[in-house]
């Protein structure tokens, strides 16, 4: 159960942005930017940074709803989900740019805590290419999720499992954004998950 | 050296966030509504949260900082709130901002560390869902500026007197002025 009653049915951190109008506007207002604002990082690799930073912190709720968000900008199909999942077992062997590859590099250091970040990191993301603003974005999206993440754990929100819950949400958020989202909305994955369960 | 090039003569998350205008904006909006916003907590105990995260953190820029901003609060308390930081079951503060204490600890370790017996200590002494929501978000959200700043390597004064001032426009201006001023008045 959840350290606040956010109501039934609700999963992972639209409970507490449904609590806390106040504080979800600049939660929302931050990922829209980092994630949806104009960069020279594709979607997909943001939200790639976004899952694996995730997925180091153990939150099952935002590695899957950020590496389904992923996997639709890749195109949806099942093997983007498989580059997603793998990315986040070991991106070194996956088929990602070596940029991204310094990129989640530095991530994972960031998750780890700031000063794991070192001027080797920074040398080896640069040589690939990395601009300073991609080196800004890339810290500055992992340390977010260790908010985020945090957030969403911190309070034992629900986190459903169901594979279904996270495609739903994936096609909504690669559609739609961060921002002027209603989060009260029922999701049809889930209603329909209980109509089985009824039956 | 920053890992970046940043603009010049701008402290710790000053530099980031004047390099990077469009998510300064989201970070600054953040910190104004979760530690001077409306609430039964006060912005002294909210700042004193912020300090004792980001001291776990090791963060020196964000510790000093908003342990200027506490004491700004408190008419120069500093002595309460380096109690906090070092040693919070001990510090002249009330029991429920030692249970909160104790959950933001937790949140800053990871998540998952808070369990249900830290969270009814703090009910049992009258903390709302409302003030325990803010203790984990304050606390989740210092794990993102600490890593904001120590991350990028930005230069942070280790001397508690250069944040004399900037805590006191903290306390008392509040966050995102940096948008309003030159950046030699904010240095």
């Amino acid at each position: 159960m959840a350290h606040i009653d956010f109501g039934e049915g609700i999963p992972g951190i639209r409970g507490p942005m449904i609590f806390s109008p106040d504080t979800a506007k600049p939660l929302n207002d931050l990922a829209q930017v980092l994630l949806t604002g104009s960069n020279t990082l594709t979607l997909a690799e943001r939200e790639m940074i976004a899952t694996y930073v995730s997925s180091q912190n153990d939150c099952l709720f935002c590695q899957n709803c950020h590496g389904s968000i992923a996997a639709q900008h890749l195109g949806g199909s099942d093997a983007d989900y498989e580059l997603i999942s793998q990315i986040k077992q070991n991106y070194a062997d996956t088929p990602v740019s070596d940029k991204m590859k310094a990129l989640l590099g530095i991530a994972g250091k960031v998750q780890q805590g700031g000063k794991y970040v070192t001027t080797d990191d920074i040398a080896r993301a640069r040589e690939q290419g990395a601009t300073d603003k991609e080196i800004h974005d890339t810290v500055l999206i992992a340390a977010a999720f260790c908010m985020y993440n945090r957030y969403v754990d911190g309070l034992a929100t629900w986190q459903p499992s169901d594979p279904e819950v996270y495609r739903e949400i994936g096609k909504m958020s690669a559609k739609l954004g961060y921002v002027g989202r209603d989060y009260s909305k029922p999701l049809e994955s889930l209603a329909n998950l209980r109509d089985k369960a009824q039956r | 050296m920053a890992h970046i090039k940043l603009p010049e003569g701008l402290p710790g998350i000053v530099g980031p966030l004047t390099f990077s205008p469009e998510t300064a904006k989201p970070l600054t909006d953040l910190a104004e509504v979760l530690l001077r916003g409306p609430n039964t907590l006060t912005s002294a105990e909210r700042e004193m949260i912020a300090a004792y995260v980001s001291y776990r953190n090791e963060c020196n820029f964000c510790q000093l900082s908003h342990s200027a901003a506490a004491a700004a609060h408190l008419e120069g308390n500093y002595a309460l709130v380096d109690c906090v930081k070092s040693d919070p079951e001990s510090a002249q503060v009330s029991d429920k901002m030692k249970a909160l204490l104790n959950i933001a600890g937790k949140v800053q370790k990871g998540g998952k560390q808070v369990t249900s017996e830290d969270v009814e200590r703090a009910r049992a002494i009258g903390a709302t869902d409302k003030e325990i929501h803010d203790t984990v978000l304050i606390a989740a959200a210092f794990c993102m500026y600490n890593r904001y700043v120590d991350g990028l390597a930005t230069t942070q004064p280790l001397e508690r007197e250069a944040y004399y001032e900037m805590g006191q426009r903290m306390a008392h201006e509040g966050y995102g002025r940096h948008r309003q001023s030159k950046p030699q008045e904010v240095a």
